[in-house]
């Protein structure tokens, strides 16, 4: 892979190297213990906390000369803060991005996971708002910090019983409490629960950064990621009566788009570069 | 009688200055009794009840809590995560404000059900089930299963806490001041409640209380708190018919009667 | 007969730490020994002692000094300074104590109430209700106030109610303190036949009676307490 020079009088990837040293040992301990969350030095970024900053240190500590990059935002490549947050890495380290899944090495993503299924050669890079699972129920950090060193997890089922008693069925639909590993509980980070399957044994290595919160934590490749639930209420993913507009899948998460103002709608397929690589196909035998 | 004390309590000390806390305090407390705690605050009976429930570590003494396995316990030797597992499941604490003893923010069936989903169970029906049986054992509308304990009276805010305790059949209950601030009539039909309880479930108690009338009615021993000292012990009618110590003789001549 | 209750040397002083400390003593020096079969009768002037000598037999009040033994399971038991749990298993299995007033506790029924000291030593609802009622039927209560609370009853009945509750439980000793005190001649009857029966299955019991028929129907000994010497006790004529 080739590289472009970087911007004059910045640091390769923006931050100097002792800061990525320090969020690199953070990143190794949230590895050795999976869905754990390590607190970091967290660092000034040039951008405001819920943007983006926690998944942009964590890109900047593992980004290489030798990565391909991809940004994407909601599933898609071309909203602003992806193009932005791709613009960034590219001015500072020169190294080469792209918009396909296939050829990525690191992928940054906002609240989604790319329907293709990921490799061992790749690296997911989740932004994430607020790391701790509890925080709904249990305000203080200190309490929350023991309830996970002493593996004190009823009331994660009391969201779910909440949800039951309230709605007849569980009713989160993103966000959704995943057991890691037999131990931790860990906020997967705002993606769809459609996507929580995903997580569960990827070959990829999938990392997660809180900016605002400062807090690292990770799942290794191959390992156990389950859904929480009730034995009588089992965990499902969301499903669409249409299919996507575009290439016609009926597998994808889809987003529903509002076309004109008389209120006619489409769903189409979240994720930008799934999409399009389908349509490709079907143009090609077509 | 060969019945092993459920909780062994020898020379329990916990100061915070001179007669502030409590001193060198030891008992025995067996399956089923009842023993009232009473003094008048500052007396030393809040802090001694968190000794003994875990919850503040004393600066000397000892407490053992045979649990249901058997095994002789050391409080203080256990770790966090044990001391932790026996207050959800072979103990309950009843405070005096339903408020630190309830998350306030869910249903009061899911409030009863934490404790179940905390030791595994994992099945809908069965808690929700369960939660409606001992909401109608502590006598709360079924009906109110959803709401939330903000939506609850104080007394039934009360009861709810008390059924979320009971709900692991735990030996062992202690209880802070569990019907102060609650209106005449609602304490009696608590304090009716309770009894009803101790007695079905054949529940071991520590209760805290600056009330004789409560300590009179629920506990069969006493034991009489002043700054920090215990002055007097032994069975409750004995402590206030025949109280042998100034302070008790004081306490006691100090109770109004309607 | 066995002896099922020794008392040696007993004084009783109440000292009032609050009014200067004074003192007043009820008496000194007592000797007493009830036995099994046998009625006694505790005789005296108002003021002589006679309840607080059963209150203390009761572990209800605490000597000043001396010594009180009962018979518990077969050996003879110190009561003063014994543990609280060895008093409250002798309350439950051994000695029986009917006050002179009913200690009402609101919003229980009367059945309840009587049936209470058969409930803690372990017999279920049901028999323990069904015995409760034969002592009400026997004692004249009738079955429309036994699912009341007694507060609202008269004194003769909580009275009643009282009894009731105490010899719910065959207790090899019994403590009865002015049982006919408000009853009328057919209830008081009731009692003499109740502590007959109480005689007769073993029990070793002392009471204090007013009634001088009364007391002349059940004693076997009459003890008197003389307060300002020591007390004797002699046979009932």
């Amino acid at each position: 892979m080739s590289s472009s020079p970087i911007r004059a009088g910045y640091n390769f990837a923006y931050l100097d190297e002792q800061t990525k040293r320090m969020i690199r040992r953070a990143l190794l301990k949230a590895v050795a213990i999976p869905g754990y969350q390590v607190p970091f030095g967290g660092r000034e970024m040039p951008m405001p906390y819920g943007w983006g900053t926690g998944g942009m240190q964590v890109t900047a500590a593992v980004i290489g000369h030798d990565d391909c990059l991809k940004v994407i935002d909601q599933g898609a490549d071309d909203t602003t803060n992806a193009v932005s947050i791709r613009a960034f890495f590219r001015d500072l380290t020169g190294v080469e991005t792209t918009e396909q899944t296939e050829e990525a090495t690191l992928i940054q993503t906002r609240h989604r996971i790319p329907e293709k299924p990921l490799r061992e050669d790749q690296i997911l890079i989740y932004q994430v708002p607020i790391p701790e699972p509890l925080r709904f129920i249990e305000p203080s950090e200190v309490e929350t910090r023991k309830m996970h060193a002493l593996e004190d997890y009823g009331v994660m089922h009391i969201k779910l019983y909440e949800d039951i008693a309230q709605f007849g069925h569980i009713a989160t639909a993103y966000g959704y409490p995943v057991q890691v590993n037999g131990r931790f509980v860990m906020d997967p980070s705002p993606i769809p629960k459609f996507d929580n399957p995903k997580m569960d044994n990827s070959p990829a290595l999938q990392l997660f950064g809180a900016g605002r919160e400062k807090r690292i934590y990770a799942v290794p490749p191959y390992t156990d990621v389950r859904s929480l639930d009730f034995e009588d209420h089992p965990f499902e993913v969301q499903r669409w009566e249409a299919s996507c507009a575009i290439c016609g899948s009926e597998e994808s998460f889809l987003d529903e788009v509002v076309m004109d103002d008389q209120g006619h709608h489409e769903f189409i397929c979240s994720d930008t570069d799934y999409c399009r690589t389908r349509l490709a196909q079907q143009e090609e035998s077509a | 009688m060969s019945t092993q004390p459920l909780l062994q309590v020898r020379e329990i000390t916990k100061l915070y200055a001179a007669n502030k806390g409590c001193a060198d305090v030891s008992f025995d407390l067996y399956p089923g009794e009842v023993l009232g705690i009473v003094g008048e605050s500052g007396s030393g009976k809040s802090t001694l009840l968190s000794c003994l429930s875990a919850r503040l570590a004393p600066d000397s003494g000892s407490i053992h809590y045979h649990n249901r396995a058997g095994e002789s316990l050391d409080l203080y030797s256990l770790s966090e995560s044990r001391q932790r597992q026996l207050q959800r499941t072979e103990w309950g604490i009843v405070h005096q404000h339903a408020r630190d003893g309830l998350r306030m923010g869910v249903s009061g069936g899911a409030n009863i059900g934490e404790r179940l989903m905390a030791t595994g169970e994992r099945h809908y029906g069965n808690l929700r089930g369960t939660a409606e049986q001992w909401m109608s054992d502590v006598e709360l509308d079924i009906d109110r299963i959803d709401d939330k304990p903000t939506t609850y009276s104080g007394g039934m805010q009360q009861r709810l806490q008390i059924a979320r305790n009971l709900v692991t059949h735990p030996r062992l209950v202690f209880m802070d001041e569990p019907t102060g601030g609650l209106d005449v009539s609602v304490q009696a039909r608590l304090l009716d409640l309770l009894r009803r309880l101790v007695t079905e479930l054949n529940l071991a108690v520590v209760i805290v209380t600056h009330d004789l009338a409560v300590a009179r009615l629920l506990a069969q021993r006493l034991i009489v708190m002043r700054r920090g000292e215990v002055v007097e012990t032994g069975l409750t009618d004995q402590v206030l018919d025949d109280p042998q110590h100034a302070y008790t003789q004081l306490l006691v001549s100090s109770v109004l009667t309607p | 007969m066995q002896t099922m209750i020794e008392v040696e040397g007993l004084t009783k002083v109440f000292t009032l730490h609050n009014q200067g400390g004074i003192q007043l003593p009820v008496f000194s020096g007592i000797d007493f020994r009830a036995r099994q079969r046998e009625c006694t009768v505790l005789f005296g002037e108002s003021g002589s002692g006679k309840s607080t000598l059963l209150r203390l037999l009761y572990a209800n009040y605490l000597p000043t000094s001396g010594s009180i033994r009962v018979r518990h399971r077969g050996e003879m038991v110190e009561l003063t300074g014994a543990p609280s749990q060895t008093l409250l298993d002798i309350r439950r299995e051994t000695i029986g104590y009917v006050s002179q007033f009913l200690r009402v506790i609101p919003r229980v029924s009367t059945l309840d109430v009587v049936a209470q000291p058969l409930r803690e030593r372990g017999v279920d609802q049901d028999r323990a209700h069904q015995r409760a009622g034969e002592l009400l039927e026997r004692l004249h209560i009738p079955e429309r106030l036994w699912s009341l609370p007694p507060g609202t009853f008269s004194g003769g009945e909580q009275q009643r109610v009282n009894i009731a509750r105490g010899f719910i439980v065959d207790y090899p000793i019994l403590l009865l303190d002015e049982p006919t005190a408000s009853l009328d001649q057919r209830n008081a009857s009731v009692v003499v036949e109740l502590i007959r029966e109480a005689r007769q299955r073993g029990s070793a019991i002392v009471g204090i009676f007013h009634d001088a028929d009364v007391r002349e129907a059940v004693a076997d000994h009459i003890f008197e307490i003389d307060p300002t010497q020591k007390s004797e006790s002699r046979a009932a004529s």
